[in-house]
């Protein structure tokens, strides 16, 4: 059976990881979600030169790990700026996430028809005017759920920082098992605590795609 | 930054030896969680009463938690209930863990994917429920899965330098013992492992894209199903 002693002794600790994990999340979503509107953008403007850009740093960051992103903010800098475990971990990550949203927000707009465009142009509408009040808000829909599952990518990535010293979650479980030298049940609590968070997100996800479907 | 001194012969063959490890762990990783992710998506997709609610909450609860997490507890945890694993074995274990409940999901929404008209018309033409998925559904399912099978596998591939944290001696960990010896290595090693990473992971990339294309034009309906295995598998 667990041994919840560990839990009731150690609960502070593992309770600060657990804020401080939902703190790196939410920052990293919103800068994440900045920086992958921006680069979606990009890759859809009519200009290749960004175009180009945006293509290469979304095809670039995809395909090499997570892990290498973090360390070189947080080794690799190290001898030009001294980044926090905390600040090369959140960067790291929000470069990591803001590629794959910016996927999910380019495969969005260009999902919604072309001509939605052209009947909004050729009704009046400028190019904002058309891309604020049609475009958007049909690709807003389509977008929520893959966004929503890089959010729970993000909150698991985010275990990340435990090797870059971040003060989150992992760092704390491995911490107590460092202290107890109990492996079993402290990686089972910190489980436990990631679940909280992840578990409803997925629900959430899962309800908001079902609805989706239904509305084609 | 000493890219010349970084980039000597040893130092290379010494991250190429890493890297063959990767594959080595990604590889055999893929099978296994390939042949558990399929048993388990076939039985959550059955809907057979109590076995599938359990794998559902099994595969739920997986993919819910940190890959860093689960390499954590299957070297240290399983160790206090009696289970050594070496440090390949238990890399490998964790991965295929992880794996098996993304792929799962794969295989689930790949035979969620062909309609049940098909299934319908194939029992009222009749074959039984198993000659109806062995020669009518899987074979359909199976196209659509290769695509978001081979992105999984790039997902893993990234997923292995997490093993770095047990010492698994892969391309970051060899990476590692490189610029511990010299600080000036750092930089020109990171970029390095990136580029390898990258054109392995971009190559790979390419041929799940043609796949998908090749399916799209293949049959008329492919793009919706493809759609919705795609996002199941959505994985960073």
């Amino acid at each position: 059976m667990l041994n919840f002693s560990i839990l009731t002794k150690y609960f502070d600790l593992y309770f600060q990881g657990f804020l401080t994990t939902i703190e790196v999340s939410i920052i990293g979503l919103i800068c994440s979600f900045i920086l992958g509107v921006i680069v979606a953008v990009m890759r859809i403007a009519p200009l290749r030169i960004l175009n180009w850009i945006g293509t290469c740093f979304v095809e670039f960051i995809r395909n090499i790990p997570l892990i290498l992103i973090v360390f070189f903010f947080y080794y690799g800098l190290s001898n030009y700026i001294n980044l926090s475990g905390f600040a090369a971990g959140t960067i790291g990550l929000t470069i990591y996430t803001a590629a794959f949203i910016a996927e999910a927000v380019r495969a969005g707009i260009q999902s919604v028809d072309k001509g939605q465009m052209e009947a909004a142009r050729s009704s009046g509408l400028t190019y904002i005017q058309a891309m604020k009040h049609i475009v958007l808000p049909q690709a807003i829909k389509i977008v929520i759920p893959p966004i929503g599952n890089q959010f729970i990518n993000l909150v698991k990535n985010s275990s990340i920082l435990g090797l870059v010293a971040g003060m989150e979650l992992m760092y704390f479980a491995d911490y107590v098992h460092e202290k107890t030298w109990i492996s079993f049940d402290t990686y089972i609590f910190a489980a436990l605590f990631y679940l909280v968070l992840t578990i409803p997100l997925s629900f959430f996800v899962n309800r908001s795609e079902k609805r989706l479907a239904r509305s084609y | 930054m000493d890219f010349i001194g970084a980039y000597s012969v040893g130092n290379l063959s010494y991250l190429l030896k890493g890297f063959l490890i990767t594959l080595e762990v990604a590889v055999i990783s893929i099978i296994l969680s390939f042949v558990i992710g399929s048993l388990l998506g076939t039985l959550r997709y059955a809907k057979i009463p109590v076995s599938s609610k359990i794998v559902a909450v099994i595969v739920e609860t997986i993919r819910n938690s940190p890959l860093l997490l689960i390499i954590f507890f299957s070297y240290f945890g399983l160790r206090e209930v009696g289970l050594k694993l070496e440090i390949m074995p238990a890399a490998i274990m964790a991965l295929t863990i992880f794996e098996s409940a993304m792929i799962s999901e794969i295989v689930r929404s790949g035979l969620n994917s062909i309609e049940k008209g098909q299934i319908e018309a194939a029992r009222s033409s009749g074959l039984t429920y198993i000659q109806t998925m062995w020669h009518i559904i899987l074979p359909q399912a199976l196209k659509r899965m290769i695509p978001p099978l081979v992105s999984q596998f790039i997902s893993l591939l990234k997923d292995t330098s997490l093993a770095v944290v047990i010492a698994l001696p892969e391309m970051l960990h060899n990476a590692q013992g490189i610029y511990n010896g010299n600080v000036t290595y750092v930089i020109p090693i990171f970029i390095l492992v990136a580029l390898i990473y990258f054109i392995v992971n971009y190559c790979l990339s390419l041929v799940a894209r043609a796949l998908e294309k090749r399916l799209d034009t293949n049959q008329k309906d492919g793009k919706n199903g493809n759609r919705r295995i795609r996002a199941a598998s959505l994985s960073g």
